[in-house]
């Protein structure tokens, strides 16, 4: 009953803010907010470049892959320098060369995926100085490629598609920071820890026990790394520890959180290309896979966890291996499914200790891309994706030229839908057959059996997804991780970009033609439907084989323990 | 290429100074400010409300077996006996799961090794006293994991039952709002007002 009640508290939360987050967001993409122009006006200075400069896509692509290397170098060198810097209470060393590539590439493509512990490796500096900063910047980023797509839908014969400082300037001031500023506020309020001071240690006499807790300023980086659907926390075991996420209501906010910005941006979508039907109908995709995928897992979730059960203890509450008391089975089924259907990968419990059919939710989540809401931007332009797809494939039915809001879909169009389609699936096969064949690769997980699999393939798919969630029981600070799982991360991230880059400038170059009567309505269930199973099937026929060697063969192993 | 290059390197270093340290330095100070126990890890005379504690005497409720001590879930991950929660994962001051899978032959030894424990000590264990959390230090139990414990407390410590039924009644909290997560106590609360009752 009251999972109902966080249901429906979270759908009305949703609601309030895809109307008007969504609409917001396409008065600071049009330039119509100003409230910080004392800080926006000196930046574009500094940068020798003004919202009047408008970039080609080639030239938007360039800024982009090149600022990013730049804040790669950036986040790599302070990892490496780590020990000389100040802010280091705990006296950490620098971190070593493949586990800051792993690190700095993880931050830059928004993936979070962390092989190391955070209070046990990174110092105050790192943290806010080399992975805060990218908690910032790479949603930011993400949000500017779709808003690029938009716009390739909502000009005409334009060879220009915005300017990427401009955007991404933008967005930090007017959307990320002002919202992570206010919720980060509310975490410390719950009982999230915020301070510079260091460690700190206490005896409780009544038990004869003394204690050293970590501190650090984690209740700020908090709020970011939810609503830039980042999801790399500053503990180890992320949003499962209370000084990160303390009580239900946090934890129902970070769920709010990395599911705002994703959803909101399809009313921006309608708003700035001037049909909120066509928002609605992406909305509706989004939502449908995601309330099945909620509905699935968190019933697989309040299931007993079978070797607790074959230990003879049967449970009324679910799996509560690897969970916290304080959310429960469903509310940490709920977030983890949150989490995994878009690009955060935070986590408030142990993935690696769900039910098979759990963690086949989990996974899955990924597989299809992670357009159910997907991630901060990336979400928006890979669903974009599926509809030009979708579209094409209903212009074959009919047999006409398809178009989408009065674009004509063509070869070239199709295309790079296709190839931003396929990196993901081929890059992540190909780096889990490459772990699976190699030594290096087999020695990762700690569970034996197929849930080992599960683990390898959970892992790449998250990198190349660019979630950052894991089956934790991998280990992944070993050279050979750290490195497949840079190249994962960065063909994740980029190699879908500049394909989705040039198909927004592809669109923009385009007239408009005329809606006729054999048009064919992209706006409808009908599309709806059709966006959905081109959607399921991509995803369904590239992993099928894979997910039936792990969490399926492990749900239909019976009594058998590994 | 190399005014990118130029406005790249100018704009990582402004977001670094915003939104690394301008950012997190006015957060600190807020949260200082205004809500300074809870930005400081709420620590009290007896320990922090945020990590469980180790409660190995049967005179104390019990919180989850996360910690090592005389019930070490996890032995083959090198934890060693000791009192530090911080331990759990097996690396001093690191956070964590024992991830074991749901069909881990690990995991079945050490749930039935618990399920010993519990059964020895008196009590007929819940799957929360059974199983490790997601943090590796969850610091509450639910009121039932409360319950099962009173004949262990009630034994060890010669107070009724009933008055510790109400002491477990008293020291629950519901759900946040009535339906945001699960009904909960903290452990360390509850043991401070079970020797406030003595």
């Amino acid at each position: 009953m009251s999972f109902l009640l966080t249901l429906v508290a979270l759908i009305v939360a949703l609601g309030v803010t895809w109307r008007y987050l969504g609409s917001y967001m396409a008065s600071v993409f049009e330039g119509r907010v100003h409230f910080l122009h004392r800080i926006e006006r000196p930046i574009y200075r500094l940068l020798a470049t003004s919202p009047e400069q408008e970039q080609t896509w080639k030239r938007y692509a360039s800024a982009l892959i090149i600022f990013s290397a730049v804040s790669l170098l950036f986040t790599y060198t302070i990892l490496r320098l780590q020990g000389s810097l100040p802010l280091n209470p705990q006296h950490f060393g620098s971190v070593g060369s493949a586990l800051s590539f792993n690190t700095s590439a993880s931050y830059v493509t928004n993936t979070n995926w962390q092989n190391y512990g955070g209070e046990t490796t990174m110092s105050y500096f790192s943290q806010m100085g080399a992975l805060t900063v990218q908690q910032f910047v790479t949603p930011a980023v993400g949000i500017a490629v779709a808003i690029v797509v938009v716009r390739g839908f909502s000009r005409r014969n334009s060879q220009t598609v915005g300017n990427f400082w401009v955007d991404i300037t933008r967005c930090l001031l007017y959307i990320l920071l002002p919202a992570a500023f206010l919720f980060g506020i509310i975490f410390v309020a719950q009982g999230a820890v915020q301070t510079l001071a260091g460690t700190v240690s206490f005896h409780d006499a009544l038990n004869n026990v003394t204690q050293t807790m970590a501190r650090g300023p984690i209740a700020f980086m908090e709020a970011i790394k939810q609503l830039g659907t980042n999801g790399g926390g500053f503990n180890n075991a992320n949003s499962a520890t209370t000084l990160e996420n303390p009580t239900g209501l946090t934890n129902f906010l970070s769920i709010y959180l990395l599911l705002a910005i994703p959803v909101a941006l399809t009313y921006t979508f309608g708003k700035m290309v001037g049909s909120i039907r066509h928002g609605v109908a992406l909305l509706s995709v989004m939502a449908l896979l995601f309330g099945v995928w909620v509905g699935f897992t968190s019933f697989a979730e309040h299931q007993n966890n079978p070797a607790v059960a074959a230990a003879g203890i049967h449970s009324t509450v679910g799996n509560t291996e690897g969970k916290e008391v304080r959310f429960g089975d469903t509310s940490s089924a709920l977030f983890a499914v949150a989490s995994t259907s878009t690009s955060t990968g935070s986590a408030d419990a142990s993935y690696d200790s769900f039910t098979p059919l759990g963690g086949l939710g989990l996974l899955t989540g990924m597989m299809i891309g992670e357009v159910s809401p997907g991630g901060t931007g990336s979400g928006l332009y890979t669903l974009l994706i599926y509809a030009i797809l979708a579209v094409f494939i209903g212009g074959l039915m009919i047999g006409r030229t398809p178009e989408y809001l009065g674009k004509k879909i063509q070869a070239r169009e199709v295309k790079l839908a296709g190839l931003g389609a396929l990196v993901m699936p081929i890059t992540v096969l190909i780096v889990t057959a490459l772990a699976v064949s190699l030594a290096a690769g087999r020695a990762g997980p700690l569970n034996a059996g197929p849930h080992g699999f599960s683990e390898i393939l959970y892992g790449l798919t998250s990198q190349g997804n660019n979630n950052g969630s894991a089956f934790a029981g991998l280990t992944g600070n070993t050279p050979f991780y750290n490195i497949i799982g840079a190249i994962d991360m960065l063909l994740g991230r980029f190699a879908i970009m500049i394909p989705v880059l040039a198909l927004g400038g592809a669109l923009a170059e385009k007239n408009v033609v005329p809606e006729s009567l054999g048009t064919f309505r992209t706006d409808n269930g009908m599309f709806v439907g059709l966006t959905i199973g081109v959607n399921l099937i991509i995803g369904g026929l590239t992993f099928f084989p894979a997910i039936s060697l792990g969490p399926i063969v492990e749900q239909l192993s019976h009594a058998r323990f590994f | 290429m190399l005014v990118h290059l130029r406005r790249s390197f100018v704009m990582a270093l402004i977001c670094m100074v915003l939104f690394g340290f301008v950012y997190a330095f006015a957060g600190t100070g807020v949260a200082q400010l205004l809500f300074r126990a809870q930005a400081n890890g709420s620590v009290g005379d007896n320990g922090s409300l945020l990590i469980g504690q180790n409660w190995s005497s049967p005179k104390w409720f019990h919180g989850r077996p996360d910690d090592a001590g005389p019930y070490a879930a996890n032995p083959a991950k090198g934890v060693v006996g000791g009192d530090n929660p911080l331990m759990a994962n097996g690396v001093k001051g690191s956070s964590g799961a024992t991830n074991l899978g749901p069909r881990s032959a690990t995991l079945l030894a050490n749930t039935k090794q618990l399920v010993a424990y519990w059964h020895k000590m008196g009590v007929n264990p819940t799957p929360d006293l059974v199983t490790t959390s997601g943090s590796g230090y969850d610091p509450d139990i639910s009121p039932q994991d409360a319950l099962v414990q009173i004949p262990m407390v009630a034994k060890a410590t010669g107070i009724a039952p009933d008055r510790l039924r109400a002491l477990v009644a008293r020291e629950s909290h519901g759900p946040e709002f009535g339906f945001l997560g699960s009904s909960f106590i903290n452990v360390l609360q509850l043991n401070e007002a079970l020797a406030a009752l003595r």
